[in-house]
């Protein structure tokens, strides 16, 4: 028995599962705040003052949602596609809670290091789209199809510029595991008279803005938010969940929204690299860094009004993918350049 | 590949916690049906035929369009990670490998595959 719990495979295992169950509460708790303070930042950019009424300041407000939620009633419609209908919202929540695995969140809490951390993550995030259009065909409803099929359309194009604008930092850091990446980004860089940091987001800013823009549609949030647009396709994809089911499409959006970030953070800003703290609290650095950028996300959503499909697309393809083309050509060109100086 | 094993008892965590709130939930919650209830959601009116239509063909062009450029995308990962061993050799032949595609790209634009109308 005690030579089973002493064997390596058995220690990762455990360590794996501890560590996961872990990330799985403190995510929940996160997401749970994240729409507690979505709504407040919304109420307050509006001039109103946001939920305000369940315990003191509106915070217990995320509880009785969820509560509210748990206990509603299920709805299935009739000519349904019951398989994929119940499957959908499985994989709506799965990957990014998945591939929160391979994220570095400090020195000390790395669930896994494994060497093709950023493919594990963009493999997630494309299963993620398997969701929206699954949910939008099974349901059975011509709103909930087209809403599908845009946020499929949407996703995939999408998803070839964030992929390209991640090779630039590739190119810089040498390695794709995402822990060797946030190495690559310590110490300082110097800038005139100034050390900046040596994030990717000074020397990769093209790649940064571009990774950003396509976080924002991947996540399906305003002003990319067409495969919900309710003012012309009453919910989207979702129009035809109720009670939990639709609440795990709230939490992936979420949790996409969370996951997402977390890499920017990972990829372009530093990870959890920053002064002053001791090495046992740099953790803190990577959720102030973190939040920072979600704060961004719901500025964003409440600022700027949805795209037209015709012009979401037609940035896609024919502004996003030409320039992040580039760009991995000049940061090649350059990383070569500065390599034989 | 024990490094891999995180991520498999990943995935199992997170399917087992959406599954077991499904169906906690769906235990709780009242079901009760009748053939209007059922029917699918079209802002209140009777349902007009069914969602098992066609639907524009764009959609799967804009899919074929996507395999095309992840595959793109999927060689050019190897290359950045070995990059400063491949030295000159490995940007010429990016250059090259690239500008084919872009080639490719400006057909697409001429046959105007990337207008919606």
């Amino acid at each position: 028995m005690i030579a089973f719990f002493q064997d390596p495979t058995v220690q990762i295992a455990f360590w794996g599962l501890v560590k996961i169950v872990v990330i799985l509460f403190v995510m929940l708790g996160i997401v749970a705040y994240l729409t507690f303070f979505e709504r407040k930042i919304a109420g307050h950019i509006q001039s109103r003052p946001g939920p305000n009424l369940v315990g003191p300041w509106g915070l217990f407000q995320p509880f009785a949602d969820i509560l509210k939620l748990f206990l509603k009633e299920e709805f299935i419609p009739a000519r349904a596609n019951k398989i994929l209908f119940h499957i959908a919202p499985i994989l709506a929540v799965t990957p990014a809670l998945t591939s929160f695995a391979v994220v570095p969140i400090g020195p000390n809490f790395i669930v896994t290091d494994v060497n093709v951390g950023l493919l594990v993550f963009l493999a997630m995030s494309s299963l993620g789209v398997y969701a929206l259009a699954l949910a939008g065909w099974s349901s059975n409803n011509k709103y909930a199809l087209l809403g599908g099929l845009r946020s499929a359309a949407q996703m995939i194009s999408y998803e070839l510029a964030l992929g390209l604008s991640t090779i630039g930092v590739i190119l810089l850091a040498g390695s794709l595991s995402l822990v060797d990446i946030v190495h690559a980004q310590s110490g300082t860089l110097p800038f005139g008279p100034l050390a900046l940091p040596r994030w990717f987001v000074f020397t990769q800013p093209v790649a940064f803005v571009i990774f950003l823009i396509c976080a924002f549609a991947e996540t399906n949030r305003a002003p990319f938010d067409l495969p919900e647009g309710e003012s012309e396709l009453v919910g989207g994809f979702h129009t035809e969940y109720s009670s939990m089911k639709w609440a795990m499409f709230f939490l992936g959006e979420y949790m996409n929204m969370l996951t997402i970030s977390s890499i920017t953070v990972t990829l372009f800003l530093g990870g959890w690299n920053g002064p002053w703290l001791p090495e046992s609290l740099q953790f803190l650095w990577f959720f102030g860094k973190l939040f920072a950028l979600i704060f961004l996300f719901m500025w964003v959503r409440w600022t700027f009004p949805r795209l037209r499909y015709d012009q979401l697309m037609a940035f896609g393809w024919k502004v996003l993918l030409p320039i992040a083309l580039l760009n991995v050509l000049a940061t090649g060109a350059a990383v070569y350049w500065v390599g034989n100086r | 590949m024990t490094a891999y094993l995180p991520i498999l008892i990943a995935l199992l965590v997170a399917v087992g916690f959406v599954v077991v709130v499904m169906v906690a939930s769906s235990l709780v919650v009242p079901m009760r049906r009748n053939a209007i209830k059922n029917s699918p959601y079209e802002c209140g009116i009777e349902p007009v035929g069914g969602a098992r239509q066609r639907f524009p063909v764009k959609f799967y062009l804009v899919a074929v369009l996507f395999i095309l450029f992840d595959i793109e995308a999927v060689f050019l990962y190897p290359w950045a990670v070995s990059f400063r061993q491949l030295g000159l050799v490995g940007l010429i032949e990016m250059v090259l490998f690239i500008v084919i595609l872009f080639v490719g790209y400006l057909y697409l634009l001429k046959k105007r595959a990337l207008e919606w109308e």
